[in-house]
């Protein structure tokens, strides 16, 4: 009998803060006064908030009790498809909270902050040999932020060519931060398919490519797992009308040290350091979304860049072609000294974290393929695209099958994403998952699919063993709480 | 390499379950000429040790207390951030976990949100506020992209009090999509200068930051009325948002979007990043908000739990019709800062607001009785402005290497400034430390 | 989701191919959406109503339906002014999942050209189209 992981303990309640507290109460050390009180104009003082009075160890029960309900990859096996939800090292956190880079100020005077200004500039060079790109930015704190500037700098080229243009090629399988990206520099969106192999064809593109467009995005390996082959072609295409290639590397852990990027036709590529790169996704961010050029666009790049100056660095806001600033200051350089960790803690190495992670997405995908229904039954890279096709029929859905997951011990994949496949169920397992693991995760969604078969309430009624069943999404949209009365 | 678990036995038996004879075999997609020859040129790897090393030698460079003295802020404030603070953000639940898709196990974050998104309600004194934006910079070019939304126009007014680098990234995001940008100037007592404003049609906001970029406090009550005469919206942008628990909040004195940097909570200023983009606005504007929200509901057993919710304004389903292309936020660091304001409580943000005012009070007092002048009248919370004698420049050099730094020259941000400096005192200054920057700069400027 | 035996296809109301529906009612032309479009969305959260007063032009995106996780736009069936729109559903947006028909009507349309909907399907010229979509 296999033993999972799921299972079910003493689960403790715990109130909102605004029920809990009690005037007098402190959880912090107020800091020393040795001044006065000073004269404060009456006029503009306020009453200041109404926030509860809590003692320390209220507050430390508190976010301790709600970090039970939580699941991370700490806890368990993530596979959440285009997420890249790999181990956070915890090296990382240890560099990134020392107290020379936690505690800098970021308007320090040059010479007295050329540890974090070196750490950026190699890490630019880094990503730039990652990728086989000429020029890096890091200013974008996040993939979409990434994206925006890639977009400002189509939009800046074609200006700079003397020509605006209104419309942007992007694929029915793009992520849906590409066309709001793309929105914000007025272009429209131009929706492409992708073929029977999942992949865009150079026909498809040449039909929808004109000069009217300003170029194309593309997310190089896609979101169905499968890299572009026809890539360089559709670049060709592209390019011979004026255009520019954008590509989205939110599933770059695929193609660490295989792939060389800036081969490929491309002109931009984004990271995501929070995917590839091993930095924890905290809930929700920060993470950090670098930009990759090749050198005709290195112009336009964000500014402050970092230079080199006779061997002292310095930021430079000298380059007028530059899009401008993205950030108050140069992006998240807390996520910067992690992701630099990680690159050096692998070095050349990082190949290996590309191969283990195509190994285990096609094991997973070899290991289930009998059981559900495989959207494109290929070889594929890093994460692999599963649908309910088969369990349909019987009323069971993808998300009754990945709530059931939950019972086991698993977080689901990504669901009904793509949109081109229905009911998608999109796993990738990352490197970090030792075979073992994906062994309890394929034999859980086995047994999933056998209880859809038997038993469908135990499918329909599920999450069983969690802190809350499943939540009324639809009461919260229709009268909307968002803050404690 | 330790993150990586695969034993050979592993790799072989897995190969052979997919049919591949290597692991290269599993790329076989990927065009030859679309291939990198050659491994990877990069150094390590590095053991962990050696990493300590590395990185430790790095941050050594970092002008950083208590070895430095650093009367900084212009956006990035030196605070004490309490030992549990930091502690509990380490809990890999909260850090190690994604956007909170699948709400049966996700509550820790959820909770810990919708307890966020009421403390910045309540601080800025505004209705609902989202999850989280990136930054204060983009989180003031998200709210005037929503103002323009709402009002249906495409005009913003810009007080040149702002923060500089907030203003630019505005120009950045807003000006390829077509939107003209009026900069208001600044009066001589350090506060906007509104009286243009009249003159103005087809306005979607006005944008203000209180306290302002040289400290001052706006009188943001009459720009509130003056914005709404033009039909526009009053946009309230901040960077240090402890001042609200000492003066007003943006929100009583009439503002329709509150927004701005909340890295003053709780998040180590860490050279600039990651912060936290507050953002906060009415009820009847909900709707038009960008970002992601956090909601109260119940789950089949009629247990009270949260959601994410409202979620057809966001790109994963609007994509280019969404009110903004915001994914990842900043969501541990909001969580942090939650908190940090549940740490500190009511009273204790009072007290710790009073302590920096009356600390930076002190200090301007004694610059002020050493001779310096302060030129802006106007009241100011933890920042204000000193005017050195011609040739400041040398002065702040010397004091640099004694490990002093002396506020923000502000000659490279505005015209007119030569000598004039933006001095930051928060709550990790001693009376100490500032008679002893008084007392450095009277001996080294004779006076 | 409903089979198409089980869709409600009254015949006093026209049909567009973006399923909306069109009832003349007097002087004015009652819209609403279809039980098929309201079966697919789910769960109706909230209805962006068209604004009173404004013209549209035929086909013109006019408002939209949201449910938790989608959103439909709807289209005018026919050119005109908003004469009326639907403030029961402010509240109460899942009245166009119960009566897509009746009490779950969007908006009041004073047509331009009343020919308009002659051009629009009848019942059973929807039903075939759905049908369509089935194979």
């Amino acid at each position: 009998m296999v033993e999972f992981a799921g299972s079910t303990g003493l689960v403790l309640n715990e109130p909102l803060l605004f029920d809990k507290g009690k005037r007098g109460r402190a959880g912090m050390s107020i800091p020393r006064r040795d001044v006065d009180y000073a004269p404060v104009d009456e006029e503009l003082v306020g009453e200041g908030p109404d926030f509860p009075d809590l003692g320390e160890v209220e507050v430390v029960r508190h976010y301790t009790r709600l970090s039970t309900w939580n699941f991370g990859v700490d806890t368990g096996m993530y596979p959440l498809g285009s997420c890249t939800m790999k181990y956070n090292p915890k090296s990382n956190e240890k560099q990134a909270a020392l107290p020379g880079f936690a505690g800098a100020h970021p308007l320090l005077p040059e010479k007295l902050s050329q540890g974090a200004l070196k750490m950026m500039f190699e890490l630019e060079r880094f990503l730039g040999e990652i990728t086989g790109m000429d020029a890096v930015s890091l200013q974008p704190a996040a993939g979409a932020q990434g994206e925006l500037a890639g977009m400002l700098i189509f939009h800046a080229y074609h200006k700079s060519k003397g020509r605006g243009r209104s419309k942007i090629i992007v694929p029915d399988t793009a992520h849906g931060t590409n066309p709001a990206s793309a929105a914000l520099c007025g272009f429209s969106p131009v929706k492409v398919g992708s073929s029977d192999r999942g992949v865009l064809s150079v026909e498809g593109v040449a039909a929808a490519m004109d000069e009217e467009t300003a170029g194309i995005m593309v997310t190089n390996p896609n979101t169905l797992g499968f890299f572009e082959e026809n890539i360089r072609g559709i670049a060709e295409i592209v390019h011979a009308r004026g255009g520019l290639v954008y590509a989205d590397g939110a599933n770059m852990n695929a193609v660490l040290g295989i792939a060389h990027m800036g081969d490929t036709g491309i002109d931009v590529l984004h990271l995501n350091l929070h995917k590839t790169f091993s930095t924890p996704h905290g809930g929700g961010g920060p993470g950090a979304g670098p930009l990759c050029v090749k050198k005709h666009l290195e112009p336009f790049l964000p500014i402050p860049r970092i230079v080199d100056d006779k061997g002292s660095l310095r930021l430079s806001g000298d380059f007028p072609r530059s899009i401008g600033k993205l950030h108050a200051f140069y992006g998240n350089v807390g996520i910067m000294i992690r992701a630099y960790s990680y690159i050096l803690s692998l070095g050349p190495e990082l190949k290996k974290v590309s191969q283990l992670a195509v190994l285990n997405a096609n094991y997973v995908k070899e290991k289930l393929k009998d059981v559900l229904h495989l959207a494109y039954d290929r070889p594929c890279m890093h994460e692999c695209v599963f649908s309910d096709k088969l369990q349909a029929p019987l009323g069971i859905s993808t998300l009754d099958m990945v709530k059931r997951l939950i019972d086991y011990g698993f977080h689901p994949p990504t669901i009904y994403f793509p949109l081109v496949v229905s009911g998608a169920l999109m796993i990738e397992p990352t490197e970090t998952e030792c075979k073992e693991e994906l062994d309890l995760f394929v034999e859980a969604f086995r047994q999933i699919v056998k209880e859809a078969g038997e038993s469908q309430e135990l499918l329909h009624g599920a999450p069983w063993r969690t802190k809350m069943r499943r939540l009324d999404e639809t009461g919260a949209a229709r009268n909307p709480r968002l803050t404690c009365k | 390499m330790r993150y990586l678990p695969h034993t050979e036995e592993d790799v072989a038996e897995m190969l052979r379950v997919i049919g591949a004879s290597s692991l290269e075999e599993l790329f076989s997609t990927i065009p030859e000429d679309c291939r990198r020859k050659g491994d990877l040129s990069l150094p390590g790897p590095v053991t962990e040790w050696e990493l300590n090393d590395l990185m430790a030698v790095l941050a050594k460079t970092m002008a950083v207390a208590p070895e430095y003295k650093v009367f900084l802020g212009a956006g990035s404030y030196h605070h004490f951030i309490p030992a549990t603070v930091s502690y509990l953000l380490g809990r890999s639940e909260f850090s190690t976990s994604y956007t909170p898709y699948q709400p049966e196990i996700s509550q820790g974050t959820l909770q810990a949100i919708f307890e966020y998104q009421t403390f910045i309600a309540r601080l800025l004194g505004m209705d609902v506020a989202n999850a989280s934006l990136y930054d204060g910079a983009s989180a003031l070019a998200e709210a005037l992209l929503m103002a323009a939304r709402v009002s249906g126009f495409k005009k913003v007014a810009l007080s040149s009090l702002i923060h500089p680098q907030y203003r630019l990234v505005v120009r950045t995001y807003l000006e390829p999509a077509g939107f003209e940008i009026v900069e208001l100037p600044l009066t001589s007592c350090g506060r906007t200068e509104l009286t243009g404003l009249k003159t103005i049609e087809g306005l979607a906001a006005v944008a203000v930051q209180s306290p302002n970029f040289a400290g001052c406090m706006e009188d943001l009550g009459s720009v509130a009325s003056l914005a709404h005469d033009a039909g526009a919206l009053l946009v309230a942008s901040f960077t240090e948002p402890l001042a609200f628990g000492l003066y007003k909040s943006p929100g009583a004195l009439g503002a329709d979007i509150c927004c701005g940097e909340g890295q003053s909570f709780g998040i180590p200023q860490s050279y600039g990043g990651p912060g936290l983009g507050m953002f906060a606005s009415c009820k009847r504007y909900l709707r038009s908000m960008p970002g992601r929200l956090v909601g109260r509901t119940e789950d089949r057993d009629g247990k009270s739990g949260f959601v994410l919710t409202l979620a057809t304004r966001e790109q994963h389903i609007r994509r280019e019709k969404a009110t903004s292309n915001i994914c990842t936020n900043s969501g541990l660091c909001a969580v942090t800062s939650a908190m940090y304001m549940a740490s500190l409580g009511g009273s204790g943000l009072r007290e710790l607001a009073r302590l920096n005012y009356d600390k930076s009070e002190y200090l301007k007092k004694e610059l002020r009785k050493a001779g310096f002048a302060i030129p802006f009248s106007v009241p100011t919370f933890n920042e204000f402005v000193v005017e050195l004698p011609p040739g400041s420049d040398a002065v702040y050099q010397r004091l640099l290497d004694r490990k002093l730094v002396a506020g923000l020259p502000l000659a490279s941000f505005y015209s007119g400034m030569e000598n004039r400096y933006l001095l930051c005192v928060t709550e990790t200054k001693t009376k100490n430390d500032m008679d002893e920057l008084v007392n450095l700069l009277r001996a080294d400027c004779n006076i | 989701m409903k089979e198409i035996s089980q869709l409600a296809t009254p015949s006093d109301v026209r049909y567009t191919l973006d399923h909306e529906w069109a009832r003349v009612e007097g002087d004015i032309i009652r819209i609403g959406v279809t039980d098929y479009a309201q079966d697919r969305l789910g769960d109706i959260v909230f209805v962006e109503a068209p604004r009173m007063g404004k013209k549209y032009a035929k086909g013109e995106e006019c408002g939209a339906l949201e449910s938790v996780k989608a959103v439909g736009e709807v289209y005018a069936p026919v050119g005109g002014e908003i004469a009326g729109v639907n403030v029961t559903l402010e509240g109460s947006p899942g009245l166009v999942n119960s009566a897509p028909y009746t009490d779950g009507w969007i908006a009041e349309v004073k047509p331009v050209d009343p020919t308009e909907m002659d051009g629009l399907m009848t019942s059973e010229q929807y039903i075939e189209m759905l049908k369509g979509f089935k194979e």
